[in-house]
This record gives structure tokens, C-alpha cells and sequence, in this order.
């Protein structure tokens, strides 16, 4: 008695550590703490895991479990030490993908059980089973494949077949009537049914993914982030432990909330970004701009900043491929030293994940009262003297404004374009992830800087320095 | 649906324990700043590998013999674990970077 009683207080307070924790992760000062409550909470838990005592013949397996433990928490370790800070979308997608394949191999295990009469079960109990397996199929496919796009191991344009999202809605109904029809046969199906359903879930989480690119990543990840919670909540009724539900729902809340915020960012549904609007086939503005490209020598942009009151950088995913992050704050040291005023406009969907360029910054020492969210930033431009764009596209793309056939037409941007001058860092003049034109370039106050973002600004950073 | 009746009836305290944390997650997590949403995504990550405790419940109501249901709960636990582990630690490297710039 005394034992279960230990036992149910270390998960009530492993809960407790989970939901304090979550709060103190509302600001930079406490949340560091926050995060450590949440796993603290886990730790409680897992112990608690380990010596409940369980009903009837139970053969424990200690030696299973501790090595799975070690493995586990080494693997985990070892790479959260070791990964890059510009690879944190890479790492949160496949960390939600693990989480969704656990739930699998859980839900998989019940169902192996149910059909070798192990355990029996009702149809509800079924519908969890169900359940697990479908969102926790989803999340671990989805992500993967969130990875590989993540890392450009795959290209957009090549994996989405036409009429996806028909062809998806398609393999949806066919998971809800295969799971009905499996609720109703009940035993008498067998367990074929059960491991297609699976293996349908699977696919659909790749194909869900498939059409959805580039400037809505940040949505897709957040949702399989929700999904990773979900899928935990379910198995968490399979196993009758409040603890998983409250944790899971948790996370399923945050991820939900962080969607509903990109979405709202971009000023679509998220119905708008699943169907893919996006995706780039026929996003052709309905301006075909023209008109001519002025480039700017680094002598001239060098003297150009040091010599204004007040300059804002913007960044974008480029600043993160060419981890060009540290040299960024070094030019911010060195205007700064000179008096001038700078300042970085942060777009909520600028990278690849919610919050991805606060982080590089972050790690680049930048204080982070010197980020401006959207509204501040676009105030602060209609003042500046120097706007410079570093890998940012879409997200400063006047044709959302003014343009109403873009396919971006309606998406709050950063309004660059007010600054006295604007100064626009790029590789080449290839579009940007959605393959969309941007009028920026060839506006009358922009002058472009080509070239690796890293390697320019390093060349920007010497220029000033022997100003 | 005499069935449903009978289950909401039955769950009620699970009910509301969904429902309560359900607006209880809105409720903290709308009041998360921009800055901090990548270390929010990465730290709630690491909490959905509550699933890792299914998986070491699962391991340990297994029989010895059944090696294909042990080798099942012994991914489920590497993987959860993965999950675990490496979201705290990484969590707490990036957090760690913000905080040192307060002063």
C-alpha cells in the first residue's frame, strides 16, 4: 500500500513538474529552470515506472529495460551534445518522430497481444489502438520525411504527384473506413487488418508531408510536434496512466498553439497550408517584374553602414545554411562601437522551425531586447537608414502587399522596402523557396550583394574594419 | 450509444482530467514568447517521450519467453528514451545561450 502510494506521488508531482515547468518557459530568465523541472518530472516518473508494483505474473525483465535505458539515453545524449544549433529543426523533427514511433511499437505490441488472446479487449480499447497507431504513424513518417526535406535530401518539387492532395484525401477515408471496419469486425478480422491499417498510416504520413515546403515548414513541424504529444496521450489510455495523458495532451496543446500561430503569421488557414497553396507549380506573380538589378561594392556598403544612424538586419533561413550567425554580430559589434543604432527584424516564419533565427542569434551572443517581432520591426524600418536582408526571401516580398495575384498576397512581411536604403544579401538571383518572384530586387532603393552569406559578410565585416 | 453513455459516465475523472489540461496547455503556452518557441518545441519534445514509460510497462508485463513483444518494448524504450533524454540536454544548451547574455 505504502509502495503504490510512493509510487502515484512521484507521478502526480512528475506531472506537476511538467506543468510548472512549461510556465516557467515563459520567459528567458526562468526558463532554463523550467526545463529542468519537466525533467526532473520525468525522472520521477521513470523510477516510478520501474518499482510499481503490476498485477499478477509479472516477469519485470530488468535487464531488457536498463539496457534499453542506456541506449537509449546515451544515443540521446551524445547527439543533443553534438548537434549544430543551425540543425535544430532537423533535430526537433527527428526527436518527434521518435517520440510517434515509440507510440507505434506500443500500439503494435497491443495488438500482437490482442490476437494471441493475451489480453482481451473492448471495441473502445480497440479505437485507442486504433488511434495510437495512426497519429503515432503518422508523426514518426511525417518527420522523417520532414528530415529529409529539412536536410535537402529530397527535392519538393519531384515528390508531390499531381493531385495530392486528392490522392490524400483519398488514403484518409480509406484509413476511416478500414478503422471502422475493423471496430465492428472486431476479432473476427484478424490481425492482417490491424497492421495494414498501419502500414496505410505510415504512408499517408510521407505523403501528408510530400506537398508542403520551404516557407510552411515551420507549421508542418509544429503539427508533427502537437501529433508526437497526441500520439503519447493515446498510448497513455492504452496503458491507464494519467501521467502519459497529462503529458501528452501538453504537448499536443504547445504544438497546436505554435501551428495556429505560424498560420496566422502567414495569414492563411491551416487548412490552406495541408491542401498546399504553396508548393511553387504555378506560383507565378501576376506582375511579371522586370526592370533592372543594381549591385553594390563591398567598399560601398561597408562605408554605407558605418556611416548611418541606424541599420536593421534582417535574417532568413540563408543566414542559418551559411551559419553565418557569429559574423553577423561581429558587423553588429563594430557598427554598434561606431554608434550606429542596430537591430534585427525577426519574421515569426522566417527559417525553417517557430523561434529558428531567435536561436542562431541567440547562440551569436545577440541580446535579445536588440530582436524585433513584426510589428516593432516594421516600425523601426519606416526610421532606418539601412535595411540589410541576409538569406530572408519571402517574408520581405513586397507583392503580398500590393500584388493580389501572388500566391503570398495577404502574409504580413517585413516592409524593408521603407528603410532609406535596402541592401539585400543573396547567393544569386534565384527565387526564394517558393518560387516566387520578389519585386524587392529590383526596387528603385535595394542594391544586391552577391554571394555566399557567410563569405560576404566576412568580406563586409573586413571593409569595415579598415574604415 | 446505451455503450458511449455508460463510458462517460464510467470516465468521468478522465474526462475532466483531458479537458482541464487541454485549456490548462492553451492557457500556459499561449503566453510564450517568439524568442523562446524553438526551446518550447524542443522542451515539450522531450515531454512527449512519455511514452517511454508505456514501453518499460510493457517490457515488464511481458513474459520472459516472448522474445518478439521484449525486442518491441525494447525499441520502444531506446527510441523513447532518444526522445528523452536528447530534448532536455539539447533544450537546456540552447537555453543556456539565452541566459547568458542577460546581464
Amino acid at each position: 500500500m505504502l509502495l503504490t502510494f510512493i509510487i502515484e506521488i512521484f507521478f502526480l508531482f512528475g506531472s506537476i513538474g511538467f506543468i510548472w515547468g512549461l510556465r516557467l518557459m515563459s520567459s528567458p530568465d526562468t526558463a532554463r529552470k523550467g526545463n529542468r523541472y519537466a525533467g526532473v518530472g520525468m525522472i520521477l516518473a521513470v523510477i516510478a515506472a520501474l518499482i510499481m508494483p503490476l498485477e499478477g505474473n509479472v516477469s519485470n525483465n530488468y535487464a531488457w529495460i536498463f539496457a534499453a535505458l542506456v541506449v537509449g539515453t546515451a544515443i540521446g545524449y551524445y547527439s543533443a551534445i553534438k548537434v549544430a544549433m543551425t540543425s535544430m529543426p532537423q533535430m526537433v523533427s527527428i526527436f518527434n518522430g521518435l517520440g510517434g514511433a515509440c507510440a507505434v511499437v506500443l500500439g503494435l505490441a497491443d495488438v500482437l497481444h490482442y490476437y494471441d488472446e493475451t489480453k482481451v479487449v473492448d471495441t473502445l480499447g480497440f479505437f485507442t489502438v486504433l488511434l495510437t497507431l495512426f497519429i503515432g504513424g503518422v508523426a514518426f513518417t511525417g518527420s522523417i520525411f520532414a528530415y529529409a526535406k529539412l536536410e535537402d535530401l529530397v527535392d519538393d518539387k519531384k515528390v508531390t504527384l499531381p493531385k495530392h492532395s486528392v490522392i490524400n484525401m483519398i488514403m484518409l477515408a480509406g484509413l476511416i473506413g478500414l478503422g471502422a471496419y475493423i471496430l465492428t469486425q472486431g476479432e473476427a478480422i484478424g490481425m492482417e487488418a490491424a497492421i495494414i491499417f498501419l502500414v496505410i498510416s505510415l504512408i499517408y504520413g510521407v505523403s501528408f508531408v510530400a506537398p508542403i515546403g520551404g516557407a510552411d515548414m515551420p507549421v508542418v513541424i509544429s503539427l508533427l510536434n502537437s501529433f508526437s504529444g497526441l500520439s503519447g496521450a493515446a498510448a497513455g489510455i492504452l496503458f491507464d496512466s494519467q501521467f502519459m495523458v497529462v503529458g501528452g495532451i501538453l504537448v499536443g496543446a504547445s504544438g497546436t498553439i505554435l501551428t495556429v500561430m505560424m498560420c496566422n503569421a502567414m495569414n492563411r488557414s491551416i487548412w490552406n497550408v495541408l491542401i498546399g497553396g504553396f508548393g511553387g507549380t504555378s506560383a507565378v506573380g501576376a506582375t511579371a517584374t522586370g526592370g533592372t538589378v543594381k549591385e553594390i561594392s563591398l567598399n560601398d556598403a561597408s562605408i554605407q553602414l558605418y556611416y548611418s544612424q541606424s541599420v536593421i538586419i534582417v535574417p532568413g533561413y540563408g543566414l542559418a545554411v551559411a551559419q553565418a550567425q557569429k559574423i553577423c554580430k561581429e558587423i553588429d559589434d563594430q557598427l554598434s562601437a561606431n554608434g550606429v543604432d542596430v537591430k534585427y527584424a525577426i519574421h515569426p516564419v522566417a527559417g525553417r522551425m517557430p523561434g529558428h533565427m531567435n536561436v542562431l542569434l541567440a547562440e551569436a551572443d545577440v541580446p535579445y531586447p536588440k530582436l524585433l517581432d513584426l510589428d516593432e520591426a516594421n516600425s523601426a524600418l519606416s526610421s532606418a537608414d539601412v535595411a540589410i536582408i541576409v538569406g530572408a526571401n519571402d517574408v520581405v516580398n513586397p507583392a503580398a502587399e500590393n500584388d493580389p495575384g501572388s500566391p503570398i498576397y495577404g502574409m504580413p512581411v517585413l516592409k524593408v522596402w521603407n528603410a532609406k536604403s535596402v541592401i539585400v544579401l543573396k547567393r544569386s538571383m534565384r527565387s526564394g523557396y517558393a518560387g516566387i518572384e520578389n519585386p524587392l530586387f529590383f526596387h528603385e532603393r535595394t542594391k544586391m550583394l552577391f554571394g555566399d552569406a557567410k563569405d560576404v559578410l566576412s568580406k563586409l565585416n573586413s571593409e569595415i574594419k579598415s574604415l | 450509444m446505451e455503450n458511449f453513455y455508460g463510458f462517460f459516465i464510467d470516465n468521468l475523472l478522465v474526462i475532466y482530467l483531458l479537458a482541464f489540461t487541454v485549456l490548462l496547455g492553451f492557457e500556459i503556452i499561449a503566453k510564450v514568447p517568439t524568442v523562446l518557441h524553438t526551446p518550447l518545441m524542443s522542451g515539450s519534445n522531450a515531454i512527449s517521450g512519455v511514452v517511454v514509460i508505456g514501453a518499460i510497462l510493457l517490457v515488464r508485463f511481458t513474459e520472459s519467453t516472448d522474445y518478439l513483444t521484449l525486442s518491441l518494448g525494447f525499441i520502444g524504450i531506446v527510441l523513447g528514451m532518444i526522445n528523452v533524454a536528447g530534448g532536455f540536454v539539447v533544450t537546456d544548451r540552447m537555453l543556456e545561450m539565452f541566459k547568458k547574455k542577460k546581464k
